[in-house]
């Protein structure tokens, strides 16, 4: 089982939170950010970072789940 | 050469002439700060960014040195003396109270503080001071519900967070002194919150120190005092500051009160726009040699970055000396950039737009009614009374 990571481009600031975080997940490329995997074994931590994100930019999803942000 | 650093006048919102010239010169600029050691300048947007973004530089490491400041005092060991992991630790911890979804939630709470502070301020009449019983309530009253405080406290923690903040007015030895007189302040809170848990955030990070040990004591309670004097004065000083903005833009002004759906978009504007900082602190110093424009920036080397200026670079905005309401979504950095980010953006957004709402729909003929005065000894600008009539 593997969770699915988006990175909405059209309201990321590219503040950088996710990076910071999860470098092992997120990227900074330029001015956006940007999942290393779209992929990725379920963690918490890439809960944390969809919960941070100052624009919600981020989803991670479990098949049609939306896992996180969280509630 | 060396520049004697801050430039801005405390006097107004203006942005000092020096940083044209700096953002004209190749390179950065080197500074003398008030205390300290030199410093390089960031005043464009792009090497503001990458210092800010890049983990080559270090906050923790400005610990061993004589850190380039504009305070005598020096605050050491909280959230922005940190480097991850241990800030990423410290901020998750903290962060899950900031979210936007969370904060989206209290959004109709902080609208109805708001429409009260505003019918007070109408049954007192005018002229009033929009500082004292608006700007500095609603936030106050806001921070003080979500961390656990007790708004009547308000006096006492204003002079802690006004001296927190000072320039001037305190030595070094003021300094910790008043430091630990909040810490002991909050440390009767954490003690009675032990006893006597609620639903707040001072509650969730004791039960994260008791019952998984996420953090120390000293960590909790600098937390909180850190929250506590974050949480407040810069939306304080931004809510009145904004007006003061908008009365310079009538044009402006006139077209949020028609279409007030355009409020959201101004405030991410007006914090582009409005240079909040009397100068720049917090240095970042290099882990290694770090190219920055024109400079390399030696390993040991740190520098500090002037957001306001940063934010009206015209290589990176359009008429970048232009408040335009109506601008498309920029990047700006007035909530900062990189791992210090600010936690509460999210919650001063709700505050701003929530305050310019409220106000702008309830007194459509608010305007000032007398001389401001200025805050002329703190780290951000600002009014310290501002009359007002509408």
């Amino acid at each position: 089982m593997t969770w699915h990571v988006d990175i909405d481009k059209t309201v990321c600031i590219g503040s950088g939170m996710c990076a910071a975080l999860a470098p092992e997940l997120f990227r900074l490329d330029d001015d956006y950010a940007e999942p290393v995997a779209a992929e990725i074994e379920p963690t918490d931590i890439a809960l944390d970072a969809a919960d941070q994100c100052p624009t919600m930019a981020i989803t991670v999803r479990d098949g049609d789940k939306e896992v996180g942000p969280r509630p | 050469m060396t520049a004697t650093y801050p430039f801005n006048e405390t006097g107004s919102l203006d942005l000092d002439d020096a940083y044209r010239e700096a953002q004209q010169t190749p390179g950065m600029i080197r500074v003398q700060l008030p205390y300290g050691e030199p410093a390089w300048l960031a005043t464009r947007y792009a090497d503001a960014r990458l210092v800010l973004g890049d983990q080559r530089f270090s906050r923790a490491a400005a610990g061993d040195r004589d850190e380039p400041r504009m305070q005598a005092g020096r605050l050491t060991g909280g959230i922005l003396s940190m480097d991850p992991p241990g800030h990423t630790r410290l901020r998750t911890l903290v962060a899950k109270a900031f979210t936007v979804r969370r904060v989206e939630e209290m959004r109709p709470r902080v609208r109805e503080i708001a429409a009260e502070l505003v019918a007070a301020m109408v049954r007192k009449g005018a002229p009033a001071d929009l500082v004292d019983l608006f700007a500095l309530p609603l936030p106050v009253a806001v921070i003080c519900e979500l961390l656990g405080v007790p708004v009547a406290d308000r006096p006492k923690f204003r002079v802690w967070s006004d001296n927190a903040l000072s320039t001037s007015r305190l030595t070094a030895d003021e300094f910790l002194a008043s430091r630990e007189e909040m810490r002991d302040y909050m440390r009767g809170l954490i003690s009675s919150h032990r006893e006597q848990p609620a639903d707040d955030l001072m509650s969730a990070l004791i039960d994260a120190r008791d019952s998984a040990d996420r953090l120390s004591e000293l960590e909790l309670v600098d937390l909180c005092a850190g929250i506590l004097v974050a949480g407040h004065e810069t939306t304080a000083s931004q809510i009145p500051n904004f007006l003061v903005t908008l009365f310079d833009h009538p044009d402006a002004l006139a077209r949020l009160r028609a279409e007030p759906e355009l409020i959201p978009g101004a405030v991410e504007e007006l914090l582009r726009f409005v240079p909040l900082g009397a100068g720049a602190g917090f240095p970042r110093y290099a882990t290694e040699d770090v190219r920055v424009g024109d400079v390399v920036v030696r390993a040991g080397e740190p520098v500090v970055v002037a957001i306001g200026a940063a934010n009206r670079d015209a290589l990176r905005f359009t008429d970048a000396d232009t408040l335009q309401v109506d601008r498309p979504p920029t990047q700006h950095l007035g909530f900062g950039h990189g791992v210090h980010h600010c936690l509460g953006a999210a919650l001063a957004r709700v505050e701003l737009q929530e305050a310019l709402r409220v106000l702008l729909a309830d007194l459509p003929n608010l305007h000032l009614a007398g001389d401001i005065e200025w805050k002329r000894d703190l780290i951000v600008r600002g009014p310290v009374t501002m009359p007002v009539g509408w």
